[in-house]
């Protein structure tokens, strides 16, 4: 088993009366990367301020690599941060911000610019240490907020947000970077977002979030195919959430009538758009077909449900008004809460 | 539970450390050198036969106790001895008094109490802050501040001043409103000094006869704000609604009355219009009447008020009328509405709160003023004044002047109270951000003219008043038109000369100069250091009981100067805390009047900054204390500037509170101005006015010189990030 860098133990944080994060507890091992994932509000942001200790939880322990610090300030933890806004100091050169951490930490003034050159070597930075943060591009920023947050091998690397004031396009790119420097220190990483697709392209393990509470944790994959909710199954990827009944073995929605191994009664199913195939001349109708470019995307009436389908370019495009028989492996069709 | 060892503790076992020293090394009372050491420490105190000592000590024992043998825990046993010691602490310096215990049973406990006891001395002081310092150490143990123990002790620290130094007075001054002058409670002599009739009268509006101090104190409020407000709004449209282009001119004058002494302007008020003043007897002649003492009294204080009060009610007015849109006043006029309807209909309206806001501001500036009053009020007395005859003068009586001092206090409290009202709802005049299109309509002809005609009197009016102060130090008698340069005036107050011996100082302002230059030296870093503190935890702290903390401080600037300075003689003329004749008291003086106002500063400058970059700093291992001064500091220069020069220049010239609280040997400038000018030696008071304001610019340059206002170049590097720029 690998070691634990962080653990969350029934932790509850309170303003007021409104309660932020409702008594959550998972673990992350060391050299992970894990994201906190859901719609905004959900507590994402708190979560990781309190594993930085920027809050402090009103009920339950956070462990950093095994040590209780819950009553601990930010400033007795070893973790790094890097903010949604960079929060490079303005005032101080590239150098200085870097050199900050370990000159607070008593480092002396010639051995921490030596590690913050190092470090800003290892991002990319080299030759921009006499700059002002001004005088970067937002890019060039953000990649000093990240050397200054690692320059002190902490025991845990925090993200908030760092796409979001990222060009669209360059998102991709930022977001490998930040994965391999990930990976090529060996740093476990705590990684908030609320775009889905994000989380599922640099996570390691994701925890979904939905009003203070955990709703499932896992692995990208497990997540996507093994959704433990209709929540999850609707923020992750798209999911068609089916409304039927077991009856004998059987779920029953509109005309189908699939092989399931579950016990009679109401029940929601769900299937990835992907997994349903359409063949030509059923009772269902096309009520749109869109073209995206790699794909097709039909929205299919059946009675009173409608699926949303998508298909592969390269099979016989439909078009709306067509009849066409839905197609299901009972295999893909998971039961959710 | 988290256990946090002694040793690991490192700030907890320091505290702990000073309470042991403050108890046992140093001497408890004031008076007694350090060098006097454990002999005359608490310790050997209570062992001498002076047992109130012995709970605080024993508190203190088993706190020590708790510590070394079950580790500093975070349990409530320590939380609790702690906030026993306290209480025992605060408890030992009331319950004997200078004169002897203040109660029978104290009295019958201990034999020794009889002595009675003096003021607090180096070791009663640590020992107090020890005691801030352990209770703000155990409290973030507990998550109070999120664990910061910095900003826990800042918090501790500042609301055990305040307690100290603005409440505890004013409590204190209340409950002498109801002591009679032997000291017994006495509610009927409360009630017959409320009821007082020259308080209350109303005979001079019936004819015949004078009003009651209140009534005279209220409607000098009510007619000056009214002026003031009128004539601030004159300004304000002038600068912002015509074509008159000298809006720099006019914000340089509306800085004028902050340097300019108290008295000064009253000085030159009667040498125009007193009995013998240049423009009575000006008037005298051509219209050939007899000259007569009209400007002594409501009057002359009128004139002297509008003129101090006017800058500030057309700043105020000023923003309200930059705050509103003017594609309202386009719209209305697309409409079809006249200038003057416009005008009506939706500029004045939009103005109203602005204007009360302003006219709430001059009333309470009103209620405090103490320096104009006293020199033009003759016969017309206001409660300022009173409340400090019933102190200085020699029918001394403390009760009396309590009573007068709470009426004034609740009069201001509720002025403050209704400002508050009003400018949090934050009216409908605030429209977004800027004035994006068009411009402001411009003012009606009529009012135009109407508005030149209140300026250009003003104009005039302060430019006489000035160039009395810039000419009447230097001259035989500018009162009597004697135009003669001398220096003999400023000689007098300061002649200096190297003698063998080296310099010598023979002028009568030197001692009153170098004492106003050192107190206001001091006060005023110690000042900006409490306000742009109290403005960070305000800003940046998340902890129970910020609001009040807030409200706290900003209403001990809302206590009229003359209510601090009773409020002082009242409270700390006596043991525990005995600092009257000090400089400290003057310095301590200073830094509660004026801290809300570098809070103010701080707390618009730390709106600007991205909180992050703190977190950031916190994140990379610095305490409260070291982002403090290495992240927030640098970036709040501009505002660590104002404070640092408002705070000088206000101790240079306040004059209500330092008047009560001014000795032989701490005498201040503003009280010497006072003691010349009710010699009628106005050319002396003059000149060292004069002096003063030169001084004071100097002091600004160098002010400015030490720190600087370093800018930032573009203005969103304060925000920490230049986000909206595309990458690479
Ligand atoms: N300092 C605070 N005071 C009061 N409520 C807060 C504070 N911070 C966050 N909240 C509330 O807690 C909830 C979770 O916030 P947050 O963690 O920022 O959400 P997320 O980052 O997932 O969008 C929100 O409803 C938010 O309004
Ligand atoms: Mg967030």
């Amino acid at each position: 088993m690998t070691e634990t860098a962080i653990e969350f133990v029934d932790v509850v944080k309170r303003y007021g009366s409104a309660t932020a994060v409702d008594r959550i507890s998972f673990s992350i091992a060391r050299g992970e990367l894990v994201t906190f994932l859901g719609p905004s509000g959900c507590g994402k942001t708190t979560s990781l301020r309190l594993i930085a200790g920027l809050e402090l939880p009103s009920e339950g322990q956070v462990k950093i690599a095994g040590r209780d610090v819950s009553r601990d300030p930010a400033s007795e933890r070893n973790v790094g941060m890097v903010f949604q806004s960079y929060a490079l100091f303005p005032h101080m050169t590239v150098l200085e911000n870097v050199a900050y951490g370990p000159t607070i930490r008593g480092v002396a003034k010639a051995e921490a610019r030596d590690r913050a050159h190092a470090i800003l070597d290892q991002v990319g930075l080299a030759g921009l240490e006499a700059r002002l943060p001004s005088e970067l591009s937002g890019g060039q920023q953000q990649r000093v907020a990240v050397a200054r947050a690692i320059v002190q091998q902490p025991d845990v690397l925090l993200f908030d947000e760092p796409l979001s004031n990222v060009d669209a396009k360059l998102r991709r790119k930022v977001r490998a970077e930040i994965r391999d420097l990930q990976q090529r220190f060996g740093l476990t990483a705590v990684y908030v977002t609320h775009d889905q697709e994000e989380a599922l392209a640099v996570s390691d393990r994701i925890v979904v979030m939905k009003m203070g509470q955990i709703a499932q944790i896992g692995t990208p994959a497990e997540l996507y195919e093994r959704p433990a909710s209709a929540f999850v199954a609707d923020f992750i990827g798209d999911a068609n959430l089916i409304e039927g009944r077991v009856e004998a073995g059987k779920f029953h929605a509109a005309h189908l009538a699939l092989p399931i191994g579950a016990e009679s009664g109401k029940v929601t199913a769900t299937i990835r758009p992907e997994r349903i195939r359409l063949a030509p001349g059923g009772i269902a109708t096309i009520l749109s077909a869109s073209y995206l470019g790699s794909r097709m995307e039909y929205v299919v009436q059946d009675e009173d449900l409608e699926f949303l389908v998508s298909r592969p370019i390269s099979e016989p495009r439909l078009t709306a008004g067509d009849k066409v028989d839905l197609q299901i492996d009972p295999a893909d069709l998971i039961l959710v809460r | 539970m988290a256990r946090i060892s002694l040793t690991s503790d490192r700030a907890g076992a320091a505290w702990l450390g000073l309470l042991a020293l403050s108890l046992t090394a140093l001497p408890w009372y004031k008076g007694a050198g350090l060098l006097a050491g454990p002999a005359a420490s608490a310790l050997a105190e209570a062992l001498s036969g002076r047992g109130w000592f012995w709970p605080l000590i024993a508190a203190a024992l088993a706190l020590g106790a708790v510590a070394l043998t079950r580790g500093w825990q975070v349990s409530r046993l320590a939380l609790g001895l702690t906030l026993a010691a306290a209480f025992l602490y605060v408890w030992q310096g009331f319950a004997v008094g200078l004169r002897g215990p203040s109660s029978d049973w104290v009295g019958g406990v201990f034999a020794r109490a009889a002595e009675g006891q003096t003021g607090l001395g180096w070791g009663g002081f640590l020992a107090g802050v020890a005691l801030v310092g352990l209770l703000s150490d155990l409290v973030a143990a507990r998550g109070f501040c999120r664990g910061e123990r910095f900003a826990s002790f800042c918090i501790t620290a500042i609301v055990a001043l305040l307690t100290t130094f603005v409440f505890f007075p004013i409590l204190k001054l209340g409950l002498a409103a109801f002591v009679d002058t032997e000291g017994n409670l006495a509610l009927a002599t409360f009630w017959a000094r409320l009821s007082a009739p020259d308080l209350w009268g109303v005979a001079c509006f019936t004819g015949g006869g004078r009003c009651g101090v209140v009534v005279n104190t209220v409607v000098l409020g009510v007619l000056s704000a009214t002026l003031a407000t009128a004539l601030g709004l004159a300004l304000a449209l002038l600068v912002n609604r015509t074509d008159f282009r000298m809006k720099r001119a006019l914000r340089a004058i509306s800085i004028l009355p902050i340097i300019t002494p108290p008295f000064v302007v009253g000085v030159a008020i009667i040498l125009l219009f007193g009995r013998t003043g240049l423009v009575t007897g000006f008037v005298a002649d051509l219209m050939e009447v007899r000259p007569t003492r009209w400007v002594y009294g409501l009057p002359g204080i009128l004139i002297a008020q509008v003129l101090a009060f006017a800058p500030v009610t057309f700043l105020v007015l000023l923003s309200t009328l930059e705050a509103i849109n003017p594609t309202l006043e386009e719209a209305s006029r697309t409409l079809g509405a006249r200038a003057m309807t416009t005008f009506r209909t939706v500029t004045w309206p939009l103005l109203r709160p602005g204007l009360a806001a302003a006219f709430l501001l001059a009333f309470i500036e009103s209620l405090a003023d103490f320096g104009n009053p006293i020199v033009l009020g003759g016969g017309y007395e206001v409660l300022s004044v009173k409340i400090f005859f019933a102190v200085v003068g020699a029918r001394y009586d403390l009760g009396n002047a309590a009573t007068l001092a709470m009426i004034l206090l609740a009069l201001t409290l509720i002025a403050f109270w209704l400002q508050m009202r009003w400018m949090g709802k934050k009216s409908y005049v605030t429209v977004t951000g800027k004035s994006d299109a068009g411009l402001a309509a411009p003012l009606p002809p009529i009012l135009k003219i109407g508005v030149l005609a209140v300026v250009l009197p003003w104009v005039l009016f302060t430019l006489a008043v000035y160039i009395i102060i810039a000419v009447g130090g230097f001259v035989t008698d500018v009162g009597r038109w004697d135009l003669t340069p001398t220096l003999g005036h400023l000689s007098t107050a300061f002649r200096f000369e190297f003698a063998e011996t080296g310099l010598e100082l023979y002028g009568s302002a030197w001692d009153s100069m170098i004492t106003t230059l050192w107190v206001a030296g001091i006060a005023a870093p110690l000042t900006t250091l409490v306000g742009i503190l109290t403005a960070w935890l305000v800003a940046r702290q998340d902890f129970a009981g910020r609001r009040a903390f807030e409200f706290g401080t900003m209403l001990s600037f809302a206590i009229p100067g003359t209510v601090v300075g009773v409020s002082y003689v009242a409270a700390f003329n006596v043991p525990p805390v005995d600092i009257t004749g000090t400089a400290a008291i003057l310095i301590i003086c200073f830094i509660f009047r004026n801290m809300p106002v570098g809070m103010r500063a701080g707390l618009a400058a730390l709106a600007q900054i991205d909180k992050s970059m703190e977190e950031a700093s916190q994140t990379m291992g610095a305490g409260g204390g070291t982002t403090l001064r290495r992240v927030v500091l640098p970036l709040i220069r501009p505002a660590v500037f104002t404070a640092l020069v408002y705070s000088f220049v206000t101790a240079m010239t306040a004059v209500s509170a330092v008047i009560f609280l001014v000795s032989a040997r701490h005498n201040m400038a503003t009280a010497y101005i006072m003691g010349r000018v009710e010699a009628g030696e106005y050319a002396l008071a003059i000149a060292y006015s004069a002096v003063l304001m030169i001084v004071m610019i100097l002091c600004v340059v160098v002010i400015q010189f030490l720190v600087g206002t370093r800018k930032l170049g573009r203005r969103q590097e304060l925000q920490g990030r230049t986000a909206a720029e595309p990458a690479e």
